[in-house]
């Protein structure tokens, strides 16, 4: 059983963590991107934002003012139980999640839509958000969070299976131009795109890719891999580059995930993480051991299943 | 490539300095400037609120900003980061804002349309600045010597709330306007989409079209 203070401590750790710390993964794209820029401005936003990095680690502040919509993705091996099951958990993460808002500090972003309400805590009515996934084996239990921006860089659209290809690039290029003139959508970033499911899980899906995947990860089906890198290049030659002015990079990495769709139907999502892409994690095990990482690893072969029985599952049940 | 020029600027400063400024300067502020966004200028315009500060004698410097900050039992405030919330949704109120408190200089994220710049920017005698990046919050949140005060903090919470900050050499900031109301995104969108014609060769518009899309690629999308 997974004891649920040191659930709700190292979800405070990692609050701290995610406002901070850029992960390794992205610094090294960001890097990689400010030695090939050549945009004059675009040159100087890049370099001020690596300075801006190790700022916020010497000083421990968060290294964006608007430190996002904290939010957690929790995934559990089969065996797992949680003290106090997960109400305990669900408890444990939004005191975490309000005892951050104070203590980083970060800003208190979640207000109710229409009154405005602000609990100054950043938790609310469906704030912060939880989600679930799960694994064949093990007890331990994944707890990540993302503190990804609220207002520009993502959009949905339903296409169709006579859109093709062609279709969807148009509505990538329309998503990254749209939202970064003028920076909005505080470019270069991982750009996430979900294609398939319904609305809502399209959406999804996007975020998730841009959420939870590294910068170097590729999608396990090599044509999509492929997309995925062709995409990246084609953000690339936009002409556009941090802020909306003349640069050559948008997009530090395009990631895509898949799902199952309606047969008449291709939707597609877009959604652009930011330059300070706030990700943390940590696994915890039974025995209280506490392991930090900055990769999710959300979607494994488990995740990605295509088959009703997962082939784990039934060579144990006929054993 | 070249570097950018760098300037100190005062938040209360002179119509000679402005006019010093051009797009794309770097620029760091001394002074006190104060966070206002929709929260305040609901309050101050619609509602008719007294604004609790003294405008522009204190302060020329208007911060579309909520900073990641907290207030400690002792009554202290904590400020870590600061950075800039989209400028263009405060359109609404400016005009009548900068009128009422003489604000001469406007910073935040994205900046407004010419048009914005030419209509009230330009006869109040006032210029836009940007946050970098965005944003480069831990950097700014350096430049942050002291919270001075939070007005209307019951009223409107902390993230609305009217932060006065006094800062030393606090930046980077772009000149994103200036005095004859040009503006620096707009100038780079113009040379962006020369190009995209290219970029979009091979791809093919949306069988199913969005009831009042445009396929023009110089639309500015904001205002």
């Amino acid at each position: 059983m997974i004891p649920i203070d040191v659930i709700e401590k190292t979800a405070g750790t990692l609050m701290d963590k995610a406002a901070i710390e850029i992960p390794d993964d992205y610094l090294t794209g960001l890097q990689h991107a400010a030695e090939t820029e050549d945009g004059d401005l675009s040159s100087f936003v890049l370099q001020a934002m690596l300075e801006n990095y190790k700022a916020a680690k010497e000083d421990r502040r968060a290294m964006c003012g608007d430190t996002g919509c904290p939010r957690w993705y929790v995934k559990m091996g089969n065996e797992t139980q949680i003290e106090g099951g997960p109400v305990a958990l669900e408890s444990a993460l939004r005191r975490a999640t309000a005892q951050a808002t104070d203590g980083v500090p970060l800003r208190p972003n979640r207000v109710h839509p229409l009154w405005r309400t602000d609990h100054n805590n950043n938790v609310g009515i469906g704030a912060p958000e939880i989600e679930y996934g799960y694994e064949p084996g093990g007890e331990w239990i994944d707890l990540i969070t993302v503190h990804k921006g609220g207002l520009f860089g993502t959009d949905y659209r339903m296409l169709f299976p006579s859109d093709g290809i062609e279709g969807i690039k148009r509505f990538y290029l329309d998503s990254l131009v749209a939202f970064g003139k003028r920076g909005l959508a505080c470019q270069p970033a991982i750009i996430g795109i979900g294609l398939g499911g319904s609305k809502d899980t399209c959406m999804v899906l996007g975020k998730r890719a841009a959420c939870l995947r590294v910068v170097g990860s590729e999608n396990p089906d090599p044509k999509i891999a492929a997309l995925e890198r062709e995409f990246k290049d084609l953000g690339n030659s936009i002409g556009m580059g941090a802020m909306g002015f003349v640069g050559k990079n948008m997009v530090v990495d395009c990631n895509i995930e898949v799902g199952y769709c309606h047969t008449g139907g291709m939707q597609m999502s877009v959604h652009a993480f930011c330059l300070s892409s706030r990700r943390a994690v940590a696994r915890v095990y039974a025995d209280g051991r506490v392991e930090y990482r900055t990769d999710p690893d959300w979607f494994t072969p488990y995740q990605r299943r295509e088959t009703v029985e997962w082939p784990g599952s039934a060579q144990e049940a006929a054993e | 490539m070249t570097k950018p020029r760098e300037i100190r600027l005062s938040t209360t400063p002179t119509p000679e300095a402005l006019a010093e400024l051009r797009l794309g300067d770097i620029v760091y502020l001394d002074g006190l400037l104060y966070t206002a966004r929709e929260g305040v200028y609901k309050r101050a315009l619609e509602e008719q609120a007294n604004i609790p500060m003294e405008l522009p004698g204190e302060s020329a410097a208007n911060f579309h900003c909520s900073p990641a900050a907290a207030i400690r039992s002792d009554g202290s405030f904590d400020m870590g980061a600061v950075t800039a919330t989209a400028s263009f949704r405060f359109a609404k109120w400016l005009p009548e804002w900068m009128e009422k408190t003489g604000a001469r200089l406007i910073i935040g994220k994205g900046g407004m349309s010419s048009k914005d710049y030419k209509e009230y920017f330009v006869p109040n005698g006032a210029i836009y600045l940007s946050t970098v990046g965005y944003g480069t919050g831990a950097l700014l949140g350096r430049g942050i010597e002291k919270v001075e005060a939070v007005h209307w903090r019951d009223e409107l919470g902390l993230a609305q709330a009217m932060w006065v900050i006094r800062c030393k050499k606090m930046g980077p900031f772009i000149v994103a306007s200036d005095l004859d109301g040009n503006c620096l995104f707009e100038r780079e969108n113009a040379k962006i989409v020369q190009n995209l014609d290219r970029v979009y060769e091979g791809t093919r518009p949306a069988t199913l079209k969005r009831y009042g899309e445009t396929d023009d690629r110089s639309d500015e999308v904001i205002g």
